[in-house]
């Protein structure tokens, strides 16, 4: 027997308006965050008597109200890249080491143990850096500067304790299970035709991997990469409790000073006042900014580089 | 004569074989043997010392020697293809080094104070240089806070989710699907900060457990809808087609049979978004603010959480408040596991059904 269906069934419409309703409410989330942290950061960014961008004193709350963003923006970029120029190298070579030489049995059992560093909370990845890695890089940071101290970055005053360096190290530890598993994901894709072929031709196990693993899993790990980076810039409970804080521009990431945008929003939020709040939110937004950027051109690789490899197979 | 006098220079003088030269297997060891001793020497002579150096100076030797070696008997190629070995390998082990770091010394150090007063007393009363105390405060806190902020994200994340895998064919899907990678990127001490200036301060509601539900949610909505979507999508079509052949309206082919098909990884993706947020120390830290006592009620007054109470203790220099924060992380560490090991396990027994 078949019915005519005259109108689309109420049960359809209250569902199809509820999903719809969810993302909706989603948008005005985003919006809604976006429109009142601006509201929040104008008065504060207004109320300053030097130029947000370029000054690196952070007293929002005193009279002639200064403060700027420079030292933190600085100290964030500083030692994210320092995490991504540690850790990615290594995550590249861990992914590989699981993709391509060790053994099929054991490969999917250290895939997980690497996931499980993934799986610990950046607190205590903190609480390690503080009590285990801030005593032992000291020997490391004095090597770096007994030995290396003519390049710049390696100056040192002799303090060696909470640093650049030491935040970079934990941001190393944190973002390299993110890049080595996406990476370790692409690697596996590599098309087994082009593996076998590369054999064929009496290729090493190398050359292969450089020929045609690595050149196939370029984007792929491009983006691992930004993900990884942006990853690293928000991250605050670790580099909180291993940064030093001081608010001065700095290239020497073994001296006892450098600040990061979110460790500094973790550390002075609770004796703002109300400009301070601002100014904190003003700091906070220009985080998100760069995350965001960051992100987007995650994507911009991913979505290229599916756009190339269709390309390719077509 | 002048037959084999011909042939048997040639074939001793220049190798017809289709293998190239190799070095034996037994030359490894000997190699390792030999590094390991020149280093020992060079340990007794030079100021050097330690473990630790004596590893980094073995190593890198090591590969050395070996290349040189490799090359002057198997040629520049298989020289190449040994060294990339070695990097490959000791980048594997260099990143079991943090691992085990981690995990050993939370394990190690957790233990000592892990004990039945640390799960069931509070830290009110006790200073920071005593020796007791607990976490009961924390952990109510925590399972309270991330138990509300899963009560509201996983029921938006799904909705969110089936609108963009079952009804949104337009523009507005691809805005909202882009909206969530961009929340996917807010980091989460600016969620923390949303939060504590809008719910805690702006709108006047204190500091309370539920404050810092709302910033946890906020990160966990993205994850949610990314793999609620996920898992919908690799519904097979044909489902939802034999469904409406017999007569179900679109709401209850969803309901009926897509959900429920994707409902085993919808789970798993839920546990561990949950043992992502679980961590999360940044936006608790301005949204719940901190308190020694037991508050069983997150709607109202300071409440503690794990992750803060490992940060709170950890920023002390007493070493029993130190031991206390290895007892909370180990806590924390667990807890996260159970959650991954059960989230792995849902994923599996889903697997055999099918």
């Amino acid at each position: 027997m078949f019915y005519e269906r005259k109108r689309p069934q109420r049960g359809d419409t209250v569902f199809r308006a509820a999903t719809l309703g969810a993302a909706a409410f989603l948008l005005v989330i985003m919006a809604a965050i976006a429109a009142f942290l601006i509201a929040k950061a104008l008065p504060a960014i207004r109320s300053d008597s030097v130029n947000f961008l370029t000054s690196s004193r952070w007293n929002p709350d005193d009279d002639p109200s200064t403060w700027g963003i420079a030292a933190l923006a600085v100290g964030t970029l500083i030692s994210s890249v320092l995490g991504l120029a540690i850790g990615v190298p290594i995550a590249i070579g861990v992914a590989l080491f699981i993709s391509h030489y060790a053994p099929r049995r054991v490969a999917r059992g250290f895939g997980y143990l690497v996931d499980l560093l993934a799986a610990v909370p950046s607190v205590v990845y903190g609480l390690w850096a503080l009590v285990y890695l801030v005593p032992n890089m000291r020997d490391v940071s004095k090597w770096l500067h007994d030995y290396l101290g003519f390049i710049p970055i390696f100056g040192s005053d002799g303090l060696y304790g909470k640093s650049l360096l030491v935040a970079g190290v934990v941001l190393a530890v944190m973002i390299l299970p993110i890049v080595a598993a996406i990476s370790r994901e692409v690697f596996l894709q590599t098309p087994q035709e082009t593996i076998e072929g590369a054999y064929a031709l009496g290729a090493t196990r190398w050359e292969m991997i450089r020929i045609c693993v690595l050149s196939h899993g370029k984007s792929g790990v491009v983006s691992a990469i930004v993900l990884g980076f942006g990853r690293a810039l928000g991250e605050t409970i670790a580099v909180a409790l291993v940064l030093p804080a001081s608010n001065v521009i700095t290239f020497s990431i073994l001296k006892p000073e450098g600040n990061s945008i979110a460790a500094n929003i973790a550390n002075v939020y609770g004796d703002a006042g109300e400009i301070g709040r601002g100014a904190l939110i003003a700091s906070g937004l220009v985080l998100f900014a760069m995350t965001l950027a960051v992100n987007l051109i995650a994507r911009g690789v991913v979505a290229r580089g599916g756009n190339l490899r269709r390309k390719a197979a077509a | 004569m002048t037959a084999t006098s011909l042939v048997t220079p040639t074939t001793s003088s220049v190798h017809l074989t289709l293998s190239r030269r190799r070095l034996p297997t037994w030359s490894f060891p000997v190699l390792g043997v030999g590094v390991v001793l020149l280093t020992l020497a060079l340990f007794a002579v030079t100021p050097l010392q330690g473990r630790a150096d004596f590893l980094v100076v073995v190593v890198p030797t090591y590969a050395v020697v070996q290349t040189a070696v490799s090359r002057a008997v198997e040629g520049r190629r298989a020289a190449r293809d040994r060294l990339a070995t070695i990097v490959v390998g000791s980048c594997f082990l260099v990143a079991l080094i943090p691992l085990g770091g981690v995990l050993g010394y939370t394990v190690v150090k957790g233990l000592k104070r892990l004990d039945y007063t640390f799960l069931t007393h509070s830290m009110r009363n006790v200073a920071e240089q005593d020796a007791g105390g607990g976490a009961y405060h924390a952990i109510v806190g925590t399972v309270e806070q991330v138990g509300l902020a899963a009560a509201i994200a996983v029921p938006f994340g799904l909705l969110t989710a089936i609108y963009l895998t079952e009804y949104s064919h337009g523009r507005f899907g691809k805005l909202v699907s882009f909206f969530v990678d961009v929340m996917t990127g807010l980091p989460s001490i600016v969620a923390g900060l949303f939060i504590y200036a809008l719910w805690v301060l702006a709108l006047g509601q204190g500091y309370s457990g539920f404050a810092g539900s709302l910033a946890l949610l906020l990160l966990m909505i993205p994850t949610v809808v990314r793999s609620a979507e996920e898992m919908l999508k690799l519904v097979p079509t044909s489902l939802r087609e034999a469904a409406y052949a017999l007569g179900l309206p679109q709401w209850k082919t969803v309901l009926r049979v897509v959900l429920p098909t994707a409902l085993p990884g919808i789970i798993t993706g839920v546990m561990l978004a949950v043992a992502r947020v679980i961590g999360e120390t940044a936006p608790l830290l301005l949204t719940v603010a901190f308190t020694a006592s037991i508050n069983n009620n997150p709607f109202h007054g300071a409440q503690a959480g794990l992750p803060l109470f490992i940060f709170s203790e950890a920023m002390l220099p007493n070493d029993t408040a130190i031991d206390r924060a290895w007892a909370g992380a180990l806590t924390l560490i667990i807890i996260i596991m159970v959650l991954n090991l059960g989230a792995r396990l849902v994923a599996r027994l889903a697997t055999v059904r099918r």
